[in-house]
């Protein structure tokens, strides 16, 4: 490997984990605050790039992103009601909206299961002809990210906020202290679903396509960069959280590049995918299991020594 | 009473159901001579509209045409194999005269669902492969129709005359298509019986594309994708890292090289619409598929990215260029 196609590599999945980030801290929203696996996200992510390819196709690039946040909001407040309201279970009610999405998506995009977006004014065009075009999908991407990530993070320090992350914690306490949880389900749902099509919406205008394929396994991928993050970075204060999320984001992208890199088949990065999500999730289990059999084992010398 | 008035109930239904029945009968003789005929296509995409397009309009000069004597049911998946499945039971269980599949998984689905209907496939490269007929010269079964190959050979042939200096062939494709395999296992031949190098890239969903793209730069001179529907979807991120790479990417499609790919040979899709369409008149004339060969299209044509070339700091031979029959980005 030479040192530029080194330097490209490293690029490009800093340019995807940047991006993709903002995904996660919509993964990060509902998985880790609200504890609600949502799988809404894998149609969420299409349903952005959908209309950010139309509005680009149209000549709004940035009106399509801001559309796409709104739009992916609603679609994870009919999740959230499907959960409160009718009192389907948050899994079964994900995966409801994520199938219902596939038909809108495709409607979306003019009953077609592709839009490609070459020579189409995205985000990124204005910066083509200056000098910093090389790195205006870090540079802009980073930026957009940073805004997002300043407005979460004084979100969630408000009192909403506050509430929203107790709902996570403990539901019963939070409903206890008289709030109700309906409502900060559906705002947490919401923003998480805003935040996956916001992301899908750039990845599209990045990337110049929009396919009704691309957010297959968009929940894995997002669960196991916040796993990743929380593993290698942290958890201490929000702040640091939700930094976690960002940069697990990009170690996934530069584990897959190195590991596609070293010639591993792309199809089994989903096993991969799985694996490292569910090795981290039984973190805890385990944990528990290894204390308990050392406390017995200690119990049991106790005992033997009276 | 009660008893009088069950027979009475049973007979009125018996009369109405055998008035019924022959309504039908005779609706049936009378449409006799309207032969239906289904089509259908897993995906909106620019290659296979034009197929169908010129397929129906050869159709017509071949004396069926939609709505006088024939009736033509077009339906699409939307790229979604579970709506191939109700679209070709429907036309089975509506007893067509005729199933036109476009691409490989629409005929899969059909030949799948009758083993009575003529099914007639087209955009279907490796129908053996894909166990649509036993064989391309005598399919034996209901499956017949033409295959839009394009051999891997012509297109490195191609790639050769363009950039004469490669060394190692990066092969992108998505590894769960049956087409896109058979394409790469000729591609292999190729590169073996001349000296050169395969280094594979294989991706399962578009949303691995740019990933697999740039874990080839570095490893090799070119890029070659078969006609795969995945490499296709993706293609302006294959572009996109490829040409900043100064990689030329070689295709197996005419769409793909529109969306930023170099060069290819490519089927000429009007064409294989009107052979399509040719067979369809022998069958809906009597002739059994099992029978009638599956066609092979020997008109291609070499499309090439002139913006791309520039972008990657390419000159196109003159012989290649007086050649192509389309040139994009101009």
């Amino acid at each position: 490997m030479t040192l530029a196609s080194l330097i490209a590599i490293i690029q490009g999945s800093v340019e995807m984990g940047i991006i993709y980030a903002i995904m996660t801290l919509g993964v990060f929203l509902s998985f880790r605050t609200l504890n609600m696996p949502d799988m809404t996200v894998d149609g969420s992510f299409v349903l952005g790039a959908a209309i950010s390819a139309v509005l680009c196709t149209n000549g709004y690039p940035v009106l399509g992103l801001i559309i796409a946040f709104f739009v992916g909001c609603g679609a994870g407040s009919i999740t959230a009601l499907l959960h409160t309201k009718l009192k389907i279970q948050p899994l079964l009610a994900g995966i409801l909206m994520m199938l219902a999405l596939y038909s809108i998506n495709i409607k979306v995009m003019g009953n077609k299961s592709n839009i490609p977006l070459n020579n189409k004014p995205t985000i990124f065009t204005p910066f083509e002809e200056t000098a910093v075009a090389d790195y205006i999908y870090i540079i802009l991407g980073f930026a957009i990210l940073l805004g997002i990530l300043a407005l979460l993070f004084l979100f969630l320090r408000t009192r909403l906020g506050f509430v929203l992350r107790a709902t996570g914690d403990n539901e019963n306490m939070v409903r206890a202290l008289g709030v109700n949880t309906d409502i900060t389900k559906l705002i947490g749902l919401a923003l998480a679903n805003g935040l996956t099509a916001l992301s899908g919406a750039i990845i599209a205008q990045y990337q110049s396509f929009a396919d009704v394929g691309m957010g297959i396994g968009m929940v894995t991928i997002g669960l196991a960069s916040v796993i990743i993050g929380e593993m290698i970075f942290g958890t201490r204060s929000l702040l640091h959280r939700l930094t976690a999320v960002v940069l697990g984001a990009v170690t996934y992208r530069l584990v897959i590049a190195f590991a596609l890199e070293l010639g591993m088949p792309a199809t089994d990065l989903k096993l991969i995918s799985a694996i490292i999500v569910a090795a981290a999730l039984s973190i805890p289990a385990v944990r528990n299991h290894i204390n308990f059999t050392q406390k017995r084992i200690a119990a049991a010398k106790r005992n033997k020594g009276v | 009473m009660k008893k009088f008035l069950a027979v009475v109930l049973s007979i009125c239904l018996l009369a109405g159901s055998l008035v019924a029945l022959s309504a039908c009968s005779s609706g049936k003789s009378a449409g006799g001579s309207v032969k239906k005929i289904g089509i259908v296509q897993i995906v909106e995409h620019p290659s296979l509209n034009t197929i169908r397009e010129s397929f129906i309009e050869q159709l017509e000069k071949n004396g069926f045409k939609d709505g006088e004597n024939i009736t033509i049911d077009y339906q699409n998946a939307q790229n979604d194999q579970t709506n191939l499945k109700t679209i070709t039971k429907k036309f089975v269980s509506n007893k067509y005269d005729l199933i036109v599949a476009i691409a490989t998984p629409s005929a899969q689905a059909a030949a799948g669902e009758t083993k009575d209907i003529p099914v007639l496939f087209s955009a279907v490269t490796d129908p053996v492969s894909a166990e649509l007929v036993e064989s391309l010269e005598k399919p034996g079964g209901n499956v017949t129709g033409t295959s839009d190959v394009v051999s891997a050979t012509k297109i490195m042939e191609l790639a050769m005359r363009i950039t004469p200096d490669i060394k190692t062939i990066g092969a992108l494709y998505n590894s769960s298509e049956i087409n896109s395999i058979s394409v790469i296992d000729e591609l292999k031949d190729y590169a073996q019986n001349n000296g050169l190098t395969v280094v594979e890239a294989t991706v399962t969903s578009s949303s691995e594309v740019q990933q697999a793209v740039q874990s080839l730069v570095g490893k090799c001179d070119a890029i070659f994708s078969p006609i795969d529907n995945t490499i296709a979807s993706a293609m302006p991120v294959v572009a996109q890292v490829a040409n900043k790479a100064k990689i030329p990417v070689y295709v197996g499609a005419d769409s793909m090289v529109k969306d930023g790919g170099l060069a290819t040979y490519g089927i000429n899709y009007p064409a294989l619409g009107r052979e399509t369409a040719d067979m369809a008149a022998e069958i809906l004339r009597g002739k059994n598929p099992g029978d009638m060969p599956v066609r092979t299209i020997t008109e291609v044509d070499i499309y090439i990215n002139k913006a791309t070339a520039e972008e990657i700091g390419i000159t196109i031979p003159e012989d290649v260029l007086s050649e192509a029959a389309e040139i994009f980005g101009e």
